[in-house]
């Protein structure tokens, strides 16, 4: 069964297979992850000038809810582990390359929760995926090509983990190397795998942000993924 | 023929299988690339197995379909033995697979990784018609 809405400015999609893939549980476990995701946006989104987020940048005193402190330390954290290359605050706050990532992850517990139930659940292009059967084949994750949208350049075949990807078309203004103000030079994208999406997302972002010196970082990282260069040479990380 | 074998065997070394993949708690691994070798003979048709290698999960191995010299289809054919309770400790991957850019209708997929995803790009994208497919 596959579900598809969309928010935040990026569509939602789900798989699931099991026991629950086309039954009412299935379904609600669906709602909620959307409703959930809905709830985040009213709280961090930078478009909407009433979000919390949006007030904290303009210097109100918030309420928050915890999340919010949450994603700050998430942000703060990405920032000095690239050595300033990620930041939530470029200038003003803006936490969205912490946020959609950290979102999904934990809007996935919904689908978590399901028993007997795989799912594979991506939102504008960064993916979560669980697999709990034991003869079930990994899920498919084909990694866009970011030349030419309508072909891949790789497959990462994931049973339970995470895949994002970060590149020139994404979120364009947030793609910018904090320490110089200017976007990266020499990469077209970063694709990371991960235990959580999470930290998937906010490493491609911060690797694609560090421009020609992504492939060393992620390899001190330990992370696996993929480095497109901006002349279509593949990197396996 | 020999030149259409030379092309078939430097495509099959552009797959390049990762069993480096790291998880955060799984702490330092092995990183080894692999190159997947064709058959001995040649002429063997289209369909080109590779050697089984070896992974930290156990034996992978690989094949890929050759249609006019390009290739169009990468399966993993063995998965390694797993132990289904660590299913849900870690993330789990197999190696990545790289190839040349291959059309995703080719590729099998269930779902696409990038950038360029966005509901204004979506009805043109990739998981658009992946989402199409599956309904």
């Amino acid at each position: 069964m596959r579900y598809v809405e969309h928010v935040m400015g990026f569509p939602v999609s789900l798989v699931l297979r099991g026991r629950h893939a086309a039954d009412g549980e299935g379904r609600t476990a669906w709602r909620r992850v959307m409703t959930e995701l809905h709830e985040v946006d009213r709280v961090f989104s930078t478009y909407r000038p009433d979000s919390a987020v949006s007030r904290l940048g303009r210097g109100e005193d918030v309420d928050c809810p915890p999340e919010v402190a949450e994603v700050l330390e998430l942000g703060a954290r990405a920032e000095r582990e690239s050595g300033g290359a990620f930041s939530i605050r470029r200038p003003g706050l803006d936490p969205s390359g912490v946020v959609k990532g950290w979102a999904v992850e934990r809007a996935a517990r919904h689908l978590r929760a399901l028993p007997a139930t795989d799912f594979c659940l991506s939102a504008g292009g960064d993916v979560t995926c669980r697999t709990l059967h034991p003869d079930a084949p990994p899920w498919r994750v084909g990694v866009e090509d970011p030349r030419d949208p309508s072909r891949i350049v790789a497959v990462v075949p994931l049973f339970t983990g995470a895949v994002a990807t970060s590149g020139t078309a994404h979120r364009g203004a947030h793609l910018v190397d904090a320490r110089t103000g200017r976007p990266p030079v020499g990469l077209a994208s970063v694709t990371v795998v991960a235990d959580s999406l999470t930290w998937a997302d906010i490493d491609a972002t911060a690797g694609y942000a560090l421009g020609g010196d992504a492939v060393s970082w992620l390899r001190g990282r330990r992370r696996g993924g993929l480095v497109v260069s901006a002349e279509g040479v593949v990197t396996v990380v | 023929m020999t030149r259409i074998v030379m092309f078939v065997l430097g495509t099959i070394t552009a797959l390049v299988l990762l069993f480096g993949y790291h998880t955060s708690t799984s702490g330092a691994l092995s990183t080894s690339g692999v190159v997947v070798q064709g058959p001995a003979a040649a002429g063997a048709g289209q369909v080109f197995t590779g050697a089984s290698a070896d992974t930290r999960w156990g034996p992978v191995q690989v094949r890929i379909t050759v249609d006019g010299g390009k290739v169009t289809d990468v399966q993993v054919v063995v998965y390694p033995d797993e132990n289904p309770k660590d299913r849900d400790i870690n993330a789990r991957a197999l190696p990545i697979l790289v190839r040349e850019a291959l059309a995703a209708q080719n590729a099998d997929i269930d779902v696409v990784s990038g950038a360029t995803v966005t509901s204004d790009g979506y009805t043109r994208s990739l998981q658009s018609a992946l989402d199409q497919a599956g309904l």
